[in-house]
């Protein structure tokens, strides 16, 4: 209870001290930042916000793997997390020059407007 | 003695090549005596010349399909053909003296073709070889194929002048005789079973030589066709020769026959699967040599070439058939029922066909009958066992019915393809035309039985023959054989009278010959009279049927005791061992020996109908419709005449009996195969385009259609975790 981490986040910790901040607590936060992610991909047509969400997910779950590092006291997990990190960096590279090219064909970023794929 | 000579012979082309030409030089001869160690008279032919007979004409055949490949287009396929073929018969001539001299069947060995073991067991090996097996009987038939090929080959040079297929024609007609002496001189039943296919082939490829012209392209299919009938009864006989006795060669066959026959003296039964040998290789005799009811192809066959009907369809091919049943004459006497088939086919045979001859109206078709009327002459010699008798019938008939065709085609080659003998008079008188006319009645006279010809004493054998025989139903055979040498006498003489005799009247024909000079074109048409090939050919063929008949004049005056083919015959492995031709068995014919009196009897019927064919084909046939004499015949004929005339509609029957049914068969099965087979087949092909369909409308192509179907799987995987936790 001594800690104090600033005006801003005080009167969160009075309603929920930090010491009772538990792995569970974790990964509820990450279990809503994956489900948001994925309702978000699923009801969104826009590639942009589509692949926002995707990063959503990737968070929630980088979320939970810290989480459960911290827990286990292993820092296997946020070494895990760090690799994510710089792979999803260079994805969402990739993942960007795609919409970009795929907007250019189309004039649209309306995922619906690609369905070559139907069998 | 046997074994020496195909032990000296191993090497044989090569050693007696160099000994052949080495002839006279007497270390030639001195060789050869160190290799084949007997005593040999004629050292300068070894016996592996023998093998040249073989090698010529198929010489002749490549040589002239590189001249066709080539296009050359002068004479020298004929001249390439006519020197190999006539180099082919003096290597005969020379074999021939060979075998004679020393009397005994002559095996050559020209090299290892087919050795199959699958066992040590005797049965469990099959050896065939290209070997050679020259008795006195090969001897016969190799010389007047080998003879009339190359004077035939000579004809055509002339005949086929100016066809596409000048080049091709003597390819196939040298392969042909390939064929034929393979046939003939193979020493085992699978080589005679390639030439009998082979020669198949040929026929097959020369009936359709105008294979633009669809009647003659259907006239080889049926050929070809109506011969496999034939050519399944030989090749079942073949294997059940195999397994019974355990080879193919005629040695050994004829070695456990005579063990049989020898057992069989002794009242020891024959086992019916040696009975049955005989019974299937006379159907192929009788599908080869157009017997009934086989005989539908040969009429047809006339489609072709007239030399190929001369040779092929006359002479040589349709008496494979009879050198078939005398060469296993032994194997054929082991089984009675056989025997008495073969005559009464033959009977039978010659009868229907005199019947359908004497009612044609195309003089071609007219020797077609008569052809196969005298093969069954020959089946029913054969029939009753004198081997020898249908021998000697085969050559003089080879003479004068190859002499009879030759005439007829240099008819159709002069009159534009005419060939009907109501449109052709008096061809004696027209210029140019005398050798064939007097080729023509030489022909004529043989094969109407006029007495004194060569024809008339074969054919006197055969109908002796059968009076004496003691098989079933060989006398009324005889009856009918006398009665169908009036009706040949009859048809011989109502072609000459009406065609080449009398007042000069003629109808050309519609088919005419590049550059002769008779088209269309309103001009009096010209006949052209035959040049000196034709001419030379037809008259040495005449000479030779006229002479063929000499060996029967001195046997009747005494000077010699039986004819040389007689000779021939029994001493080859045709000879007859259950009687012996020509001494008196007992029997007669109107209280006499038959051989004499028939000379007579036949000879008399010959003239009789020469005698009506002269009254109603020349002295009454500008009257002929109201003379006294033809409305008699016609009102007691009745519609006879135009039964036969129609071919006793055997064509349409057989048409009805086989075609319609197959027709038929073969539409049902279409319909079961287009339902049945085909439904099944469908269905394989259905089955998956209709899963594929039914799972389709999954494959949206939408991004997140896809990701609804794996949030939703995720979702299903945790809730069936979350239960089963």
């Amino acid at each position: 209870m001594s800690a104090t981490l600033g005006p801003l986040l005080d009167p969160v910790l009075a309603i929920a001290p930090l010491a009772d901040v538990t792995l569970y607590h974790y990964l509820v936060v990450s279990a809503a930042m994956f489900s948001l992610g994925i309702i978000g991909f699923l009801t969104r047509r826009n590639m942009i916000v589509m692949f926002l969400c995707t990063e959503l997910m990737f968070q929630g779950a980088g979320l939970a793997l810290i989480a459960f590092g911290r827990y286990w006291m292993d820092h296997t997990g946020e070494v895990f997390v760090i690799f994510v990190l710089t792979i999803a960096a260079a994805e969402a590279a990739l993942a960007l020059a795609l919409v970009v090219l795929l907007y250019r064909k189309k004039g649209s970023l309306d995922a619906e407007a690609w369905a070559q794929l139907r069998g | 003695m046997l074994h020496n000579l195909s032990a000296g012979a191993l090497s044989p082309l090569a050693a007696t090549l160099a000994t052949a030409h080495g002839a006279g030089a007497g270390s030639a001869a001195s060789v050869h005596e160190a290799v084949a160690p007997f005593h040999f008279t004629m050292p300068e032919v070894g016996p592996g010349f023998a093998l040249l007979i073989l090698v010529f004409p198929i010489l002749a055949s490549v040589l002239c399909g590189v001249f066709a490949a080539l296009g050359v287009k002068s004479k020298l396929p004929a001249w390439t053909s006519v020197a190999l073929l006539g180099a082919g018969f003096v290597t005969t001539l020379m074999v021939a003296r060979t075998v004679l001299e020393s009397n005994a069947p002559l095996v050559v060995h020209g090299f290892d073709w087919i050795n199959v073991s699958w066992g040590t067991a005797p049965g469990q090996t099959l050896t065939a070889n290209f070997s050679l097996y020259i008795d006195l009987l090969t001897v016969l038939w190799m010389l007047f194929v080998t003879g009339l090929a190359t004077l035939i080959a000579l004809y055509s040079s002339e005949y086929m002048a100016g066809d596409r297929g000048y080049a091709r024609f003597f390819g196939f007609f040298s392969l042909f005789v390939f064929m034929m002496s393979c046939l003939v001189m193979g020493d085992s039943l699978l080589l005679l079973y390639l030439g009998w296919e082979g020669v198949g082939l040929c026929s097959y490829l020369l009936i359709g030589f105008i294979y633009q012209k669809p009647s003659a392209a259907a006239a080889a299919k049926k050929a070809f066709i109506v011969n496999r009938i034939g050519d399944l009864g030989l090749a079942l006989g073949v294997m059940l020769a195999f397994t019974q006795f355990g080879s193919l060669e005629y040695k050994e066959i004829f070695r456990q026959v005579a063990e049989i026959q020898a057992a069989a003296a002794h009242g020891e039964a024959v086992p019916w699967s040696i009975r049955a040998i005989p019974l299937l290789l006379m159907v192929g005799a009788f599908g080869k040599s157009a017997q009934l009811p086989l005989y539908v192809w040969l009429p047809d066959a006339m489609e072709g070439p007239t030399p190929v009907s001369a040779l092929i369809h006359a002479a040589t091919m349709v008496t494979a058939g009879v050198y078939l049943i005398a060469r296993f004459l032994p194997v054929f006497e082991l089984n009675p029922v056989a025997l008495n088939t073969v005559a009464w086919i033959g009977g039978l045979t010659a009868f229907f066909a005199a019947t359908i001859g004497m009612a044609t109206f195309d003089i071609k078709r007219v020797m077609a009958y008569s052809t196969i009327s005298q093969l069954g002459y020959m089946f029913l010699g054969l029939g009753v066992l004198s081997s020898a008798g249908a021998a000697n019938h085969v050559l003089t008939h080879a003479f004068f019915k190859a002499t009879l065709f030759l005439a007829c085609g240099s008819v159709m080659h002069g009159f534009a393809g005419q060939l009907d003998l109501r449109k052709l008079s008096g061809l004696i008188h027209v210029r140019g035309w005398k050798v064939v006319s007097y080729s023509m009645l030489v022909g004529c006279l043989c094969l109407a039985g006029f007495p004194l010809t060569s024809g008339f004493f074969s054919k006197d054998m055969i109908i002796a023959e059968s009076f004496v025989s003691d098989g079933f139903g060989a006398s009324f055979l005889g009856l009918l054989a006398l009665l169908t040498a009036g009706m040949t006498a009859y048809y011989t003489f109502r072609v000459f009278f009406r065609v080449f005799v009398g007042p000069v009247e003629f109808h050309a024909g519609d088919e005419h010959h590049d550059g002769d000079g008779h088209g269309d074109d309103g001009h009096a048409f010209h006949p052209h009279a035959p040049g000196w090939a034709i001419n030379l050919v037809l008259a040495l063929l005449s000479l030779g049927a006229l002479a063929a008949s000499i060996p029967y004049l001195m046997m009747l005056f005494g000077a010699s005791e039986d004819g040389w083919i007689t000779g021939l015959v029994d001493h080859s492995t045709a000879a007859a061992t259950h009687v012996t031709v020509g001494v008196d068995h007992g029997a007669t014919f109107l209280g006499a020996n038959p051989h004499m009196i028939m000379y007579y009897v036949s000879g008399g019927i010959a003239l009789v109908g020469i005698w009506i064919a002269w009254m109603l084909h020349l002295k009454g046939r500008t009257e002929a419709a109201t003379s006294p004499l033809a409305e008699e015949a016609a009102r007691a004929l009745g519609p006879i005449p135009v039964w036969a005339q129609n071919k006793w509609c055997v064509d349409e029957f057989y048409d009805f009996l086989f075609r319609k049914p197959l027709w038929f068969m073969a539409h049902v099965f279409y319909f079961i195969d287009a339902l049945l087979v085909d439904g099944i087949v469908n269905l394989f092909g259905w089955l998956p385009k209709a899963i594929g369909g039914s799972l389709r409308p999954s494959q949206s192509g939408f991004l997140q259609s896809y990701a609804v179907g794996m949030t939703g799987g995720l979702a299903l995987l945790l809730v069936i975790v979350w239960i089963v936790s």
